[in-house]
């Protein structure tokens, strides 16, 4: 391997973990609130995806430059509609009970959508790529890349990071979440809503998972499955990093993205065992996650 | 339960094995139909005595799909094969398998059991998917008809000779499973949803008691996953996907954790709204069972065996 493919793979690797952390995030943020693992989550992001394209095809005839907030928009929408539902109707009247029913009703929850999906948006493969091409190339050690890969992905997954913990750990909002997590029933005794939390907890999640899905729309070809995959890659990523641990899953995802790049040049069969075999290596020895705390109960 | 008395679950399951084995002979199509419900159910079986031990695996499609691909290798490496030969490859690498990975996964319980079972058969299927050499990928291997003991048969025979088989298996499985939780040693796995502390300090390993139930497990989703794949004639990496465990599951629950019986009402009921739905409304049968699942989750938890306790319940004044 020379150079010139190592500083691809690593460019590669950085791009596409921006986009894993987003969904992986959301995901880790739900299971540490509300102890739900979304199997929908996948199907949030592709969802996000496929409304950001339908946006931005709509919207670029008018002016490019108008492509950017439409994947912003998209995704708030998905995030806001059908997390929103997902949460108030399905999940808050299992609270409390089985572990299971919660499980299985968002994998209900991921049936139906992946349904809709094609039959909304069709099976032919989309592509979107308006985003993509406004934003120059750039050229790292003689190697031209796309600055909305390295940069823009990259700035908006660490501005989601670090937004993310200034949000918990320094604002009423992130202490009142932070409170529920802690011990639900103290919380609701003085007087927190509870069930809002859970609410605005999970509308943030998925409107994570739908940002991962619209800023991926651009890059790559939307099709059915999409969202299948996603759903167990960005799952290994939150358990290799521990479930609720945001930093751990910036840095687990970064891992995983640059060794799925660097096996795409080496040995390109075994990209897609690259995630999973490091999930059952670490899980096997840390079944907490690489950054889980033995009692996982923070975010 | 007073002995000599039978419970009306059996003689739901009795009446369930005799409509399989005597309806596919009025409508030819439900032969294949009946097989696929049993092969599914001997599967869900797997799922339902885990659940007795409060556990919930999903990944049990590995299992499915090492049992299916037992059949697929035998077919594309040696050639030619026979059912009965089959379902012992499929049995035999199931077990180990499921030795193999019950060692590490039963060190775990609740989301980090379920999340190491999903690990292992996501492992299982990138490999089933990327050894394009030995699988054919993603397209999967034809598994050409067996015979059975020698004798070989046509598409229209062989369709009934794979129902009663897997009608065979599956009565032995169900009562086998029977047997198996009403031992001791099954109600030592169920003992472990109540409360594993005390069921160790009677003496019992139980990670040994959930070992042996996860074998067995493993087993049963070995003889679906055989059976499976000779009825629909082809093995994918589709059978050890993510979503084959989900599904799985779901039938579980949609019949009914408690009971082994569930494990059958749940399939049946399972594919019939797809056998039916793919029929009538070609592409929503995914958004159909989806709805089924949620109003089962909402408003019959304890599954469709449940329904019939709590019809009981409400006549007898709420006991």
């Amino acid at each position: 391997m020379n150079s010139t493919l190592a500083i691809l793979a690593v460019l590669d690797g950085i791009s596409y973990a921006a986009l894993v952390f987003l969904v992986s995030v959301g995901l880790s943020l739900i299971f540490g609130v509300l102890r739900v693992v979304n199997v929908a989550h996948g199907s949030l992001y592709a969802f996000g995806a496929y409304l950001a394209a339908t946006f931005s095809l709509a919207i670029a005839p008018i002016s490019p430059w108008l492509t950017y907030p439409a994947l912003l928009a998209a995704s708030i929408v998905i995030g806001v509609v059908c997390g929103g539902f997902i949460e108030r109707f399905l999940l808050r009247p299992l609270y409390g009970r089985d572990d299971v029913l919660q499980l299985l009703i968002t994998f209900a929850a991921f049936m139906i959508m992946d349904n809709l999906q094609r039959l909304i948006w069709g099976v032919q493969p989309i592509f979107a790529a308006e985003p993509l091409k406004l934003l120059p190339n750039i050229t790292v050690f003689n190697v031209s890349y796309t600055s909305y890969q390295v940069i823009l992905l990259p700035a908006v997954a660490l501005a989601t990071l670090f937004g993310l913990r200034y949000f918990l750990r320094h604002t009423l909002a992130g202490a009142v979440i932070l409170a529920v997590t802690e011990d639900r029933e103290a919380s609701t005794a003085i007087g927190i809503d509870a069930q809002r939390v859970y609410f605005v907890t999970f509308v943030i999640g998925a409107s994570l998972a739908a940002l991962g899905g619209a800023l991926a729309s651009p890059t790559t070809s939307l099709v059915p499955g999409m969202g299948a995959d996603m759903i167990v890659l960005s799952f290994a990523v939150a358990a290799t990093a521990g479930l609720g641990q945001i930093e751990g899953t910036a840095l687990t995802a970064l891992m995983i993205g640059l060794t799925r790049a660097f096996v795409i040049y080496l040995q390109p069969e075994f990209e897609v065992l690259v995630p999973y075999l490091l999930m059952v290596l670490v899980l096997l020895v840390r079944p907490f996650g690489l950054f889980g705390a033995v009692q996982v109960r923070k975010i | 339960m007073m002995a000599g008395r039978i419970k009306p679950i059996t003689i739901a399951a009795i009446v369930f094995f005799l409509v399989s084995a005597v309806a596919p002979l009025f409508v030819a199509s439900w032969a294949t139909l009946f097989a696929l419900i049993l092969a599914k159910g001997i599967v869900v079986l797997g799922i339902v005595l885990l659940l007795q031990a409060g556990q919930v695996s999903f990944g049990h499609a590995m299992f499915f799909a090492t049992g299916a691909y037992a059949a697929a290798f035998w077919g594309k490496f040696v050639g030619g094969g026979d059912i009965l030969l089959f379902l012992v490859l499929g049995g035999v690498s199931s077990t180990i398998f499921g030795l193999i990975v019950g060692l590490f996964v039963v060190r775990y319980r609740e989301i980090f059991f379920g999340m190491l079972n999903l690990a292992f058969s996501m492992v299982l299927w990138s490999l089933l998917e990327k050894m394009f050499h030995y699988t054919n990928g993603a397209d999967g291997i034809r598994v050409a008809r067996p015979g059975l003991l020698g004798l070989t048969f046509t598409p229209e025979t062989f369709q009934y000779v794979i129902l009663y088989v897997s009608l065979a298996i599956a009565i032995v499985a169900f009562y086998a499973v029977q047997r198996y939780l009403d031992s001791p040693l099954g109600h030592m796995l169920r003992a472990m949803k109540s409360n594993e502390t005390r069921l160790e300090y009677l003496g019992m390993s139980a990670r040994r008691v959930l070992l042996i139930g996860y074998v067995i497990s493993a087993l049963l989703g070995g003889i679906g996953g055989t059976l499976v794949a000779i009825i629909q004639q082809i093995a994918t990496p589709e059978f050890g996907f993510w979503t084959k465990s989900g599904e799985f599951v779901f039938i579980a629950i949609l019949g009914g954790g408690a009971h082994a019986f569930g494990a059958f009402a749940g399939a049946a009921m399972f594919e019939c709204v797809r056998f039916y739905a793919a029929a009538h409304l070609a592409d929503s049968w995914q958004l159909i069972l989806g709805v089924v699942l949620i109003v089962i989750i909402l408003y019959a938890p304890n599954g469709l065996i449940g329904l019939r306790q709590r019809y009981g319940q409400a006549r007898q004044g709420g006991h």
